[in-house]
């Protein structure tokens, strides 16, 4: 499976944010993505999970049947958590969305250092355990593409250290990780993408 | 897929019906709207008993109109709507889960009200039947033009008017249609199916124009 970006470009509100953007990458290749606030790292990351299209350019999945946005994981800012309901209930919700097998959902909190939340309603957690089980989402289901906005956030130094285990482990079963981020984040021999900013 | 949709439906409902969730608001405004009627027309049970039915059309109408402007705004805050695009389900089928998903936790509730209100209107057993029959086939659809109008006012803050000055233009059909087979039932000049049929087909329009629209209208506001 092979990730192809070709000569995107973004514009938002009449700004170019970048474009002639090209990329590769294979299994097990990882993506991060640099640049000062207002860069276009997140629209980047939401163009190619195919929440915003392109002003020009495109993404293609080579050697597989599945659409782009069925291959990718997306965490972004926001834990797309579900306050009223259970820690449990927001993953369990989320592992039959998405479906196609995954870790079970105790097993996946108790990894991630939350297990013993399960039964909290999520309006009740901290960041930093939010964060933690919007990145439990990757593992409840499994696609090889994780696109993950400024994942460090909030997490502690545990959380940082668990994240990049994951991404290892991810890229070692052949997934693809792109990441936007201003923290360092934990990713050897990842290539490195810096959006300059507005021209 | 099928899980998929289920799962959403699943998910709207517990959350409609847990604290905060608002799925008792429809009733209590319902059964306020019916309440106040007789205060304002006067004890007057002939005259009651004729209005009955428009009244409990319009008191289900206007209750139905309540939250539905929550129906993607609050997974649009969340950051929830975004995975829904990713989810291996096409938008249009997902966005009908929601839409039943509410209707149920709303809707459904006001039917179950509707004939207990209507005692409190003297209305005869006949058209009580006629009345809740009515509205099990429109209130549905009621909550599926309100997806469509949800939907473009995603984005929007407070759009609680907003939503219903959408529907309400678009719902006008299903309460002349509504109430028009009510009065067929009781005064028996014309058959109750010929407009009870057109309720029917006004519905399945929407049911079928709801979710499409409503996905068009997704795509449309993420750029």
């Amino acid at each position: 499976m092979r990730l192809l970006a070709e000569g995107l470009g973004s514009a938002r509100g009449g700004r170019t944010l970048f474009q002639g953007l090209s990329f590769a990458l294979g299994a097990g290749d990882s993506l991060v993505v640099v640049g000062p606030n207002g860069s276009g790292k997140t629209t980047l990351l939401r163009l190619i999970a195919g929440l915003l299209p392109p002003t020009a350019g495109r993404i293609i999945l080579a050697d597989s049947e599945d659409p782009v946005a069925e291959s990718v994981h997306f965490v972004g800012h926001l834990d797309a958590l579900k306050g009223a309901l259970t820690l449990g209930e927001n993953l369990a919700f989320y592992k039959s969305l998405f479906g196609g097998g995954g870790d079970a959902v105790d097993e996946t909190l108790g990894r991630m250092g939350i297990g013993t939340l399960a039964m909290l309603p999520a309006e009740v957690l901290s960041a930093g355990q939010r964060r933690r089980a919007a990145l439990a989402r990757l593992l409840v289901s499994h696609r090889p593409i994780w696109l993950l906005d400024e994942p460090a956030n909030a997490l502690d130094a545990d959380g940082q250290i668990l994240l990049a285990r994951l991404m290892q482990e991810h890229r070692g079963r052949g997934g693809i990780v792109i990441a936007a981020t201003h923290a360092r984040l934990d990713l050897p021999a990842a290539r490195e993408i810096s959006l300059a900013g507005a021209a | 897929m099928s899980a998929a949709l289920a799962a959403i439906l699943k998910r709207d409902l517990k959350l409609a019906l847990r604290a905060g969730g608002g799925a008792g608001i429809g009733v209590i405004f319902f059964l306020a709207v019916v309440v106040i009627v007789p205060f304002a027309v006067g004890p007057d049970l002939p005259l009651l008993k004729r209005i009955g039915a428009a009244v409990l059309w319009i008191g289900a109408l206007l209750a139905s109109l309540l939250g539905l402007e929550r129906i993607f705004a609050a997974d649009h805050e969340d950051g929830s709507l975004d995975l829904l695009f990713l989810a291996p389900v096409p938008l249009a089928l997902a966005a009908a889960a929601k839409a039943l998903a509410h209707w149920v936790a709303t809707g459904l509730p006001l039917v179950v009200m509707a004939p207990i209100l209507g005692l409190m209107l003297g209305i005869d057993a006949r058209s009580l039947v006629a009345v809740t029959a009515t509205l099990v086939v429109g209130t549905p659809a009621v909550t599926f033009i309100g997806l469509l109008a949800g939907a473009l006012a995603v984005t929007l803050p407070r759009s609680g008017l907003l939503v219903a000055v959408l529907v309400l233009p678009l719902a006008i059909p299903l309460l002349i249609f509504g109430v028009a087979a009510t009065d067929a039932a009781v005064t028996g000049e014309i058959p109750f199916g010929a407009p009870f049929r057109l309720l029917c087909a006004i519905s399945l329009f929407f049911f079928v124009l709801g979710p499409i629209a409503a996905a068009a209208a997704l795509r449309y506001a993420r750029e």
